[in-house]
């Protein structure tokens, strides 16, 4: 009982402070938590950043030489990125689920707060892993940026998609059964346009040439962000609430 | 929670002369397909043609009930009524059925016409994604088990595909060269009189069996939760 006083109190402490500054402060709380509980358990970035090398190894092994195709390159990166996200963006809910704090984080912030702080969390996670698969992939691959200042805003743009997208998705298959293979499943339809942009501008950063101009990837990129995340903060409190 | 309302059996799902209506109305579409409408010009095998009058319905049907789909799944959110959701996944799922009949009727066409059953095609692209879109959404449906939590969250999933739809109808696309015909449709010199004839006809005839499928499904899921009901009372 006294824990969830405790949990009412800090929502009021919270949420008193007035408008705009209590709810960043909301949304800030939730990820200094989210990053606190992965500082001491290194659950998902671990899975994340092994999955990501692992597949990078892989790819770049088995393709040597031949992956100099910028059309190649450009879809294997993403390709692991995607799956490596695939890997461990799921944790951010079903941890929650498993280890029953859910209850305790619906009494504690507001729905809304709470999708934002762990999408920051997620988007955190994915910048952490381009920090470290980019550049060992560039490496290994060989493959030359032609274009860096539109490699690196379509990865923060990209990585932003990714994890709008998986974060909400992720948020749904906690309340379901088979949540690892669910996540994929139901994820790839809400990331594909996001995904087969980020291709295609990657393409263009690497000098190859797509049907699509690098401002037309970018201004789709910021826009599915746009979308994705508005819909999320009016939807999200339908998956979150009971 | 909205309660069901529990229909008397007498009341008709459709009316006995529409279903009358209905059977005439597409036996006279096939007819026609295969004997009213001339052999198409400018096609590879102009007999071939003959199955765009089965072929476009299908997709434009299938696309609409998506579309209702997305709506009642809005409604569900709206007003929390377990009809709206019955009738959200009952038009899902014909829209699957539909997708699917245009993908078969487009890849048949597609070998005689292209040379080849599948080509990435940009429309061939958006219907594939359409596909596991909603895939992906009963594969959701089906894993969540308690029904109010399915029936929200699955809503919340089937407005956010629909939102994403523009960019599987116009942006993904875009991203392949095309070899559909793209204003046929809508200009003027683009079909002739039987053509257009036939088409509308097999829209409307279409249409009508969505409607009538759509409410045959819903009743049944209905009667399935009473059942459910009755037997936890017991």
């Amino acid at each position: 009982m006294s824990v969830v006083h405790r949990a009412s109190a800090s929502r009021e402490q919270i949420t008193s402070r007035s408008g705009l500054i209590g709810y960043i402060s909301a949304v800030i709380a939730v990820l200094v938590k989210d990053s606190r509980c992965e500082l001491r358990s290194k659950q998902s970035i671990s899975a994340v950043l092994l999955f990501a090398v692992t597949s990078t190894v892989a790819v770049s092994f088995t393709l040597g030489a031949q992956g100099q195709s910028s059309a190649i390159a450009s879809t294997l990166l993403w390709v692991v990125i995607y799956f490596s996200a695939m890997a461990g963006l799921s944790r951010s809910f079903v941890h929650e689920v498993e280890t029953y704090t859910a209850p305790l984080l619906k009494l504690a912030a507001k729905p809304n707060s709470v999708y934002l702080g762990k999408l920051a969390f997620n988007f955190l996670t994915l910048i952490a892993l381009d920090i470290v698969t980019v550049p060992l992939f560039i490496i290994l691959m060989g493959c030359g940026i032609s274009k860096p200042g539109l490699f690196i805003a379509l990865l923060l743009l990209g990585s932003l998609a990714l994890s709008a997208g998986a974060t909400m998705a992720a948020a749904m298959v906690s309340r379901a059964s088979s949540k690892g293979a669910l996540f994929a499943a139901i994820s790839f339809p809400l990331l594909v346009p996001a995904l087969g942009l980020a291709i295609s501008g990657t393409n263009i950063a690497m000098g190859g040439d797509a049907v699509l101009t690098a401002a037309n990837c970018l201004h789709l990129l910021a826009y599915y962000c746009g979308v994705v995340i508005t819909a999320s903060l009016m939807l999200f409190r339908f998956v979150w609430e009971d | 929670m909205g309660r069901l309302k529990t229909k008397d059996k007498t009341s008709a799902i459709m009316p006995l002369p529409l279903q009358i209506f209905i059977g005439l109305e597409i036996a006279a579409v096939i007819v026609a397909a295969f004997l009213y409408v001339p052999p198409a010009r400018g096609f590879a095998d102009k007999e071939s043609a003959r199955i765009i009058i089965f072929h476009v319905p299908c997709a434009m049907i299938a696309t609409l009930a998506y579309a209702i789909s997305t709506i009642y799944a809005i409604a569900y959110l709206i007003r929390g009524n377990t009809a709206s959701d019955m009738k959200s996944a009952a038009s899902a799922s014909l829209g699957f059925l539909f997708t699917a009949l245009a993908t078969v009727t487009g890849m048949i066409f597609a070998k005689m016409e292209w040379g080849m059953a599948w080509n990435w095609d940009p429309r061939e692209v958006s219907i594939l994604m359409l596909m596991i879109v909603y895939a992906a959404y009963f594969a959701l449906r089906g894993s969540i088990l308690n029904s109010a939590a399915r029936a929200k969250i699955s809503s919340v999933y089937n407005i956010m595909a629909g939102l994403l739809m523009p960019f599987f109808i116009f942006v993904l696309p875009r991203l392949v060269p095309g070899l559909h015909p793209s204003n046929t449709l809508t200009s003027r010199s683009g079909l002739s009189p039987e053509y257009r004839i036939a088409l509308g006809g097999a829209m409307l005839g279409y249409m009508m069996l969505y409607i009538w499928i759509l409410r045959l499904s819903v009743r049944i899921s209905e009667h399935a939760m009473l059942r459910r009901r009755k037997s936890i009372e017991r």
